[in-house]
Formats: structure tokens, sequence, C-alpha cells
């Protein structure tokens, strides 16, 4: 008689992690495929966010410019998705990894996942993003990855603009006029919950760090922060930092509502013809 | 953010009637170029968006390429064409410079 | 030399590639080289020289160009809505990639006409307006819907096609800022008319279903395409017109109508062929008399219904710029507010 599963409430025996509770995913083995992957999908979700806001900028420039910034993102992504096809055993490419994995195989944060919002939403999410990944990709430079030293020497000249774009824009909100002040400091209360998950030291985070090839989440906190409190400052805006809940779960594929839908608006061309060449 | 409604925008007749961004001249100097050349205009609320925008729209982010960005009405210019009114109190005038597009060989676009 | 399998890069795929371009790139230069044609704007007609915008000139001159020239950038800043609409949708990355940077492109060709518009001594503000208000309009081609992928691969292939055949002629305008700008214009949606035809290329040889919206796509934009060219500058069907003459006399316009359009299609048919789609016009075929492809009627009726205003799209594409403009005036207040601010901070420290 075969063991019936849920017999007992005693935790499985069995090898296979449950769902969600492995933080590498069912990506695969390597730690440092799982870490890649999330660094992929931050910037692969976060493109597609600002994708949405061609044709609908404040300003014929900023649609240009926010075009450029999502072409950078995209740019990472596509640089590091083969490459993590071929160190997690699967040897798949850049389509296979945006195109055909579900929602519970995505490992990135909840921040880049969220819908737009107005323009000081939007520049609240780039600012903070952004200062992460130039100390990010600062300390990937260092990596002992030689692919991943060099895909983030090449993104830290586009995140550095990337962060000078969103600091000019929070600066002219925060100190141009009353409503336009008003939405910014709104903007940075709504994205605070989403924050604290870019410093978790996740499993494959700790185990990439430990070999060299990442850097431990929590260690940018601090540059991260300073960085953007001098924009706020000269924004004269006030950063918050009480939050009743915080976002968790992206590393291991436990996403928010969006993220669904925006899976399912991003695939649902190339889920429809399977195996198509476009 | 998600969830959150985001208060609706003013009505566009209930705002004051917007003020334009002023008008910006652009001069680019490609990576071999030896002078800035005058590559068009465009509208920035100030410098530093000036620049910006001069470097997405005019150069397409080129690196190792020189931009200046000048206010169009701090440009003063005499007409290239007026050999004879060169000291006409005229001078003052604002002219758009016949090179309005000419941008160095040398600047690429994509 | 190439068969059917192969896109030839030397041959020519629209009229940007031609010598037709060439000369005319070389054409806008000629002032600038010192053949001073002596005093006046008709002078300066007469000797095919450029105007610039020092030069006088007629009222009705500065009017027809400012008109035509911010048509053209509003057409550009509508035309980024029906491709932009696929990006989130792109079926792959790198196609996404090149959707993004096409409709940049489109962006930033609205920005260099606007541009030119305003050295003719008009604001964009006030360009912007009239789009809004409907007083001044933009190609009636983006007042169609992109239903499926491969409409936007008929949009390179086809309507940038039309957009560059009727540009190319425009690079020898008599107005030097908008002869230059389209230079600039033409040989960045050479790219994007390429782009389109690949677009097209692959579906066609993939799988059944991407065939099928290949052909699908390009039953629906066959004939707007030709449209693009408007109607034929005599005869019954020339309707509302009247500007022809003085715009072809002021060299703003250089070639009719249906000169552009013959060319178009004469150049598009041999590529339909090489696609492997059947262009949607029975009485299409070549006629070895004129040297050129006989053609069926354009719906002429069709076309003016949706210039007016009846068409699938245009008060989506209408609303959706209006939307954006409306939504971003406190941000763009917002900017303007922060100058004056660090403007007044400079001035007190200065005194």
């Amino acid at each position: 008689m075969s063991t019936p599963v849920n017999s007992t409430n005693a935790p499985s025996e069995s090898d296979e992690a449950l769902p969600g509770a492995a933080d590498n995913g069912p990506s695969g083995v390597s730690p440092e495929a799982a870490y890649l992957l999330g660094l992929a999908d931050d910037a692969m979700v976060c493109a597609q966010r600002l994708s949405e806001w061609m044709t609908n900028a404040p300003q014929i420039e900023e649609d240009m410019a926010l075009g450029n910034i999502a072409l950078d993102l995209l740019g990472q992504a596509r640089a590091l998705y083969p490459y993590i096809g071929s160190i997690d055993g699967t040897g798949r490419g850049e389509d296979d990894y945006a195109m055909l994995r579900d929602e519970r195989d995505w490992r990135n944060v909840h921040l880049v996942e969220q819908e737009r919002g107005d323009f000081a939403d939007e520049m609240a999410r780039l600012l903070w993003f952004s200062a992460y990944q130039v100390e990010l990709q600062t300390a990937l430079s260092g990596s002992s990855d030689d692919v991943v030293a060099g895909v983030a020497g090449k993104a830290l000249k586009e995140v550095r603009y990337h962060l000078d774009h969103a600091s000019l824009w929070v600066v002219r909100l925060g100190d141009g006029t009353e409503e336009s002040h008003r939405r910014m400091q709104a903007a940075l209360q709504r994205v605070l919950p989403y924050l604290a998950e870019l410093f978790d030291d996740d499993e494959a985070s700790v185990t990439a760090a430990g070999l060299g090839v990442g850097v431990l989440p929590s260690s940018l906190h601090d540059a991260v922060v300073a960085r953007v409190r001098r924009v706020a400052d000269e924004a004269s805006l006030v950063l918050p930092d009480n939050s009743p809940w915080r976002s968790r779960g992206g590393r291991a594929g436990i996403h928010s509502r969006p993220m669904g839908y925006l899976l399912a608006e991003m695939q649902h061309i190339a889920r429809s013809h399977p195996g198509a060449t476009w | 953010m998600s969830g959150v409604p985001t208060p609706p925008a003013e009505k566009v007749a209930d705002r004051p009637a917007e003020k334009s961004w002023p008008l910006w001249e652009v001069f680019v100097r490609g990576k071999r170029g030896l002078s800035h050349v005058h590559a068009g205009s465009l509208h920035a609320p100030d410098a530093a968006f000036a620049l910006r925008n001069a470097r997405d729209v005019y150069t397409r982010r080129q690196e190792g390429v020189s931009i200046w960005v000048v206010l169009a009405d701090d440009i003063t210019a005499s007409s290239p064409d007026e050999k004879d009114s060169f000291f006409d109190p005229a001078a003052d005038k604002i002219y758009r410079h016949p090179t309005f597009y000419d941008v160095p060989d040398d600047v690429e676009y994509l | 030399m190439y068969g059917n399998d192969v896109i030839d890069p030397n041959e020519p795929l629209n009229a940007a590639e031609t010598a037709a371009y060439d000369e005319a790139a070389a054409h806008v230069e000629r002032r600038a080289v010192g053949e001073a044609a002596g005093d006046g704007f008709d002078a300066l007609i007469a000797a095919d020289q450029r105007i610039e915008p020092r030069d006088a000139m007629p009222e009705k001159y500065r009017e027809t160009l400012i008109r035509q020239i911010a048509q053209h950038a509003h057409s550009e800043i509508i035309g980024m809505q029906p491709e932009g609409n696929w990006i989130t949708r792109a079926p792959s990355l790198r196609r996404k990639a090149i959707l993004i940077a096409k409709v940049q492109d489109e962006a930033g060709h609205g920005l260099y006409l606007y541009s030119a518009a305003e050295t003719l001594g008009i604001d964009r503000a006030e360009l912007l307006d009239r789009l809004h208000d409907g007083k001044q309009k933009y190609s009636s081609i983006f007042n169609y819907p992109t239903l499926t992928w491969a409409d936007n691969g008929a949009i390179g292939w086809l309507v940038d096609g039309a957009a560059i055949m009727n540009q190319v002629p425009l690079c020898r305008c008599s107005y030097g800022p908008y002869a230059r700008a389209m230079i600039r214009v033409c040989k960045e949606e050479s790219f994007h008319q390429r782009q389109g035809f690949e677009i097209l290329w692959t579906l066609m040889r993939g799988t059944e279903a991407q065939r099928a919206m290949a052909q699908d796509a390009a039953n629906r934009w066959w004939w707007p395409a030709l449209a693009m060219f408007g109607p034929p500058d005599t005869g019954e069907a020339a309707k509302g017109g009247g500007h022809t003459e003085q715009s072809m006399a002021w060299g703003i316009k250089r070639f009719a109508n249906d000169d552009l359009r013959q060319k178009f299609v004469d150049m598009m048919v041999p590529q339909a062929d090489k696609l492997g789609i059947v262009l949607p016009d029975p009485e299409l075929r070549w006629n070895a008399d004129r040297g050129h492809y006989d053609f069926g009627e354009i719906d002429w009726d069709e076309f003016w219904r949706v210039l007016r205003g009846d068409g699938a799209c245009n008060a989506e594409r209408i609303e959706h710029r209006r939307r954006a403009h409306d939504e971003g005036a406190w941000v763009r207040e917002a900017a303007t507010a922060y100058a004056a601010k660090q403007a007044a901070k400079r001035q007190e420290s200065a005194a």
C-alpha cells in the first residue's frame, strides 16, 4: 500500500524541496545560476515596466529617455540569460528564459513587477533600483567570474546614467511645485514596502558571495540608502522609514498579483506558437 | 504602486496656461572633430536636462562626443551673408545659422 | 545571384537606398558651397537653392511649410502608438529591443521636425495644441489598428516604405532645415523598412500560422499604404486640392502623387514576390508597354471616411496622445518651477 501523502502532519520525508522553500528554485542546482537569474530577472521585469511608458511619458524627450533605460536593462538581461543557460545545465537561450518560464520560476524582487503608477512612482522606483544597481554593479565588477565582471562593467556605466536621470527628476519633482512635492513624497511612501527585499541575503546570494562570484545584498544597504538620502535631501523630501509590511519571496518565485499579468502579456504571442522563430 | 489609486491629474483647462520650456541650441563635436557644429535645437527646463536630452536625441548617447547647449535667447549672431551691414545695430537680432542640421560625419546614429 | 532564400543586402529595398537619395543629399549642400543666386526669395527658388530661416519669404510659404512640417512631426509622434502597442508583447527579446529602438527613432524624428518647424517662428507647444484640438492633422495611415504581430512587419515594409518614397523628394525641398531633417529621417527610416521586411521574411519562412498572419497583415495594409500618397492631383478623385501647383512652384512638392505611388508599387511588387506574399489586388500585373505595374482602383471613399474621423483608431490615437500630455502637465510644470527657483537663487547670490 502506498504511503498516503497527507496522513500525518509530519514533514515530508522526500528529498525534493517543497515548492518555494528552496531559494534555488526549480532553475537548477547551481547556486551561481540561481543568483544570476535573480539579477537577470530584475533587469528584465524592470525593462518591461519601463517600456510601458513609451507614448505615455510627460514629454516626448522622456519617451526617448525611458526607452533608452529600458533598452539598457533589457541588454543586461540578454547578456546574462545565455550565460545562465550555459551553467545551469539546461543550455537555454534568452527567449527560453523570458518567454517560457512560469511565474514560480522567476526570481525578481517585487519592486520591479509593480504596475505603473504616476511619473513620481516611476521615478521613486528608478531612484531606488538604480542606486541599488550602481552599488551592485560596482561590487560585481570585481567578481571572480569573468563573464559576470564583464557584464557588470558595462552595466555600471549605464546604471550611473539611470541614477542620474532619476535623481534629476526626483529633485525637480520634490522641489518644484506644491503638487509635485506632494506626489513625489507620496511615491516615496508607496515604494517603501518593496525596498527591504533588495537587501535580503537569500541562500543563492550567500553561496554566490562566498564563491566570490556575487555580492551579499545586505552589504549594499547602507551605501544605497546614503545615495538615495542625498537625493531626497536635495529635493527637500523626507525619506520614509516606517512601513507596516514589506514584500518578500521574489527570489524564491513567490510574486505579487501583477506578476502573472505581466508574464501573460509578455509571453502570450511566443507561447501561442511553440517552436516558432521570429 | 499596486493597489493604490493615483490621484487624477487636474484637467488642463483648470490649470493656468502652461509656460513652454525654453529653447536651446545644440552644438556637437564628434570624436575626431576639431570644433562644435550646430546640430539642432530642443526644449528643456534647464541646462542639465538640455544636455541629457541633447545626448539622447542628437547623439543617441554615443560616447566621446562633446555637446554644448546654449539658451537660444543667449545667442547673439551676425548674419554671414550681410557683408555691408555687419555693423548694423540690428546685429543683436537672433539668427539661426544656416548650418542648422549639419552634424559631423563621425557622429553616428544608432 | 541571391535566390529566394536570402535577402540581398546590396539590393535597394526602399527609396532611401537608391541613387535618388544620394543625389538629393548631395543637392542640399549646393548653396552652402557658395553658389550665391543673388537676392530675393524668387531668385533662390528659380535657382533651385535653399531658403534658410533668416531669408525673407512670402507669408503663405511660411504658413504652408509650418503646416506641412508640423503635420509630418505629428505623424511621427502618433505613429509611435500602433507599434508601441506591441512592445510589451513582442515575441522575442531581440524583436522587443528592435521595436523599442524603432519607436524611439520615431520620437526623435518628431523632435527634429518640430525643431525645423520652430525655425519658422512658431512654438512647439502651440503645434501640439493644434494637434490635440484637431486643427492640424497627422497621416491617416495611423488610424488603422495593429491587430497582430505581423502588422509590425507590414508597417515597416509598406508604411515606412511609402513614407520614404514620399520623403526622398523632400530631401530636395526648398526650405533648408526641412530638407536636412529629411536626409536624416530617411536614412534612419530605411533601417526600419528593412526590419519590417525582415519580420515578414521570417514569418513567411515559419509555421503555417505565421505565414497566414503575415499574409493577413499584408491584405489589410496594402491599400492604405497606397492611399498614403494622397489622391490623384488631377481628375475626378482630386478633391479639396489646389495646393499642388503652388507647392510645386515653391519647391515644397517635387513629384505628383500618382508618380510616387507608381514608383512605390513598382518597387514593392517584386519584394512581395520574394516574400511569397500575394498582394490583395487581382488587377495587379506588369504592363510591358508602360514599363510599370498596372494596379486596381483605390477606394477613395474609404480614404476620405477615415481621414475625416471615421476610422478604427482616430479617436483612440488622439485620446491617447492628449491623455499622456494632460497627465504629464504637473511634471512639466514642476520642472519649470524648479528652474525658476534655481534662476532666482543664482540672481540672489549674484546680487
